[in-house]
């Protein structure tokens, strides 16, 4: 999804040596074939299929997969093994209560009424069936979720992953998935992200927000996100976390920034500077200090100027 | 200490529980045998009639194709048309289900197999459990008469719907596996199928065909 359709062509052509060299992969319903023959290949091949699971079902032992492709369905049913694993908080009590969360996933994830297939597996294969897996496990993994209970932070056990935060999160859209370094991205991985690996290293997260709100008011589980990410500011704070870097970084700022004489001076040498070496491409691809960025996308250069003198110029010339 | 063990005495101690409380185990107990309904949408409520358009209305924006025939037996001719219309290969392999072997397929000149795919077969035939009009979604139960691999290997997927089993929503489905099955039993696999397989992966194109069914042809035997 995060690749272009040409990218997609490259690393098939590298990997699929024993197709004909010269077929066509222009249209992405080529790739698609492809890939869908391929894939067939290794599922039914496949001995043991590992899942996830989008809920549990208490009163009927039941893990539930939800795909459009049909490919969660292939790894559970063709394999002699089928391993589900989920982690607690997938525990709903009821079938009923399954189909009020079923009725708002893929609404909120991609706009479709329903996904294509929700999946309802219940143990093993069964005396006179002709397929599906002879084994049958599931694993639940606690993995931080218990004693995310009575915390702030409880709210989040709450969540369906249906997207629906990222798909309207104007920092989302503009930093990619890959820009928030571990499994969850979105303002749902802001939040839970520092309860699984700690605020001290994924305190960064939650400072990354504008507070917009469109997150939690289109969150079909009313998960008062922002408010979350306030409360590790909070405790970030709190504790004296941030970066020494950051917080030197933020005095020679204010420092910088209460003496308009010299702030204007600075920022036109840097502008300058900045503007003159990338004068060619208008970008940059690495910058001393700012791998963090540069590592997963270009940095757009000043043009030269700046914003005051641009600003004077364009008032004086009305 | 085990890590269950380990897992539920920290979910307690969080809760300020030591698990033995009267109302709660009797909460739970009630919520596990009521198995109370939530909000359904009104458009899961209409009359037997009126769902029979609805379904249609949903399964074919979800691109799947529904035609409604008015008896069992008129369902070969009509799976015959539609491979014929859509230029596949007369052939169709079939579960042991009795509504669908009781059909007059030789009437047709395609050609039978029975059984579970083994992944090289176009065309399959499934009949249904039960459909779901609010989303134009079909249930389908795993077992001899209608194998599941027969709703994902083939690359076109038939499926005989009666008219009467026909619900609402999800709810009353679920109200009738536990009736067919008991309280607590579930078929080993329950597949929730709303139209052909599809992916948008690719350069955010939507396309047909993934890794399951690449065309979805619903038949509905509605007697009214």
């Amino acid at each position: 999804m995060h690749l272009t359709k040409d990218q997609v062509e490259g690393d098939f052509r590298r990997v699929h040596t024993h197709l004909p060299k010269d077929r066509d992969l222009t249209e992405p319903t080529q790739l698609l074939t492809e890939a869908r023959g391929i894939l067939r290949e290794k599922f039914l091949a496949a001995d043991i299929g590992v899942t996830g699971a989008n809920f549990l079902v208490a009163e009927t032992g039941t893990s539930i997969i939800v795909t459009n492709e049909g490919n969660g369905d292939l790894t559970q049913i063709l394999p002699k093994c089928h391993i589900v694993i989920a982690s607690i908080e997938k525990i709903t009590p009821t079938l009923e209560d399954v189909s009020q969360l079923l009725r708002v996933l893929a609404r909120s994830a991609t706009g479709q009424e329903m996904s294509v297939y929700t999946t309802l597996s219940t143990g093993p294969r069964r005396p006179g069936d002709l397929d599906g897996p002879e084994e049958y496990h599931v694993v639940l993994l606690d993995n931080g979720r218990s004693s995310m209970i009575g915390t702030d932070f409880q709210h989040m056990l709450r969540c369906i992953r249906c997207g629906a935060c990222m798909n309207h999160c104007p920092v989302y859209h503009a930093v990619g998935g890959h820009a928030y370094g571990w499994v969850y991205p979105g303002p749902m991985g802001a939040v839970l992200t520092p309860s699984l690996i700690g605020v001290e290293k994924g305190g960064q997260l939650p400072n990354a927000s504008t507070f917009c709100g469109r997150c939690e008011s289109v969150c079909p589980m009313r998960i008062p996100l922002p408010g979350m990410m306030r409360h590790w500011r909070e405790r970030e704070f709190e504790r004296h976390l941030t970066p020494s870097s950051m917080r030197y970084g933020l005095g020679l700022w204010a420092w910088v920034a209460q003496r308009p004489k010299l702030y204007r001076l600075g920022t036109r040498i840097v502008m300058h500077v900045m503007g003159y070496y990338a004068r060619k491409t208008g970008k940059f691809y690495a910058m001393p200090f700012a791998s963090g960025w540069t590592d997963w996308r270009d940095l757009p250069a000043p043009q030269g100027k700046t914003f005051q003198s641009e600003w004077k110029k364009r008032r004086g010339a009305k | 200490m085990s890590a269950r063990d380990e897992i539920l005495s920290n979910i307690r101690r969080s809760l300020r529980v030591n698990g033995a409380e009267g109302p709660r185990r009797a909460a739970v107990e009630a919520r596990l045998s009521g198995s109370p309904r939530g909000v359904v949408p009104a458009r899961g409520q209409l009359d037997a009639k009126e769902r029979i358009g609805l379904f249609k209305k949903m399964a074919e924006s979800a691109f799947a194709s529904v035609a409604i025939v008015q008896r069992p037996g008129e369902v070969p001719a009509e799976a015959a048309r539609w491979l014929r219309d859509n230029n596949l290969p007369a052939a169709l392999r079939m579960g042991e289900d009795k509504r669908l072997a009781d059909m007059p397929w030789g009437d047709t000149a395609l050609e039978l197999a029975q059984g579970a795919s083994d992944g090289r077969d176009l065309n399959a035939v499934s009949h249904a459990f039960a459909g779901v009009a609010e989303s134009g979604t079909l249930i389908m139960t795993s077992g001899p008469d209608n194998p599941s691999t027969l709703n994902f290997l083939p690359d076109n997927h038939i499926v005989v719907l009666s008219g009467a089993d026909l619900a609402g929503d999800y709810e009353s489905v679920f109200e009738r596996l536990r009736e067919a099955y008991g309280k607590g039993v579930m078929p080993r696999t329950v597949n929730m199928i709303t139209g052909p397989s599809r992916s948008a992966d690719i350069a955010q194109t939507m396309l047909l065909g993934a890794h399951g069914p690449r065309k979805l042809h619903i038949v509905i035997v509605d007697a009214a």
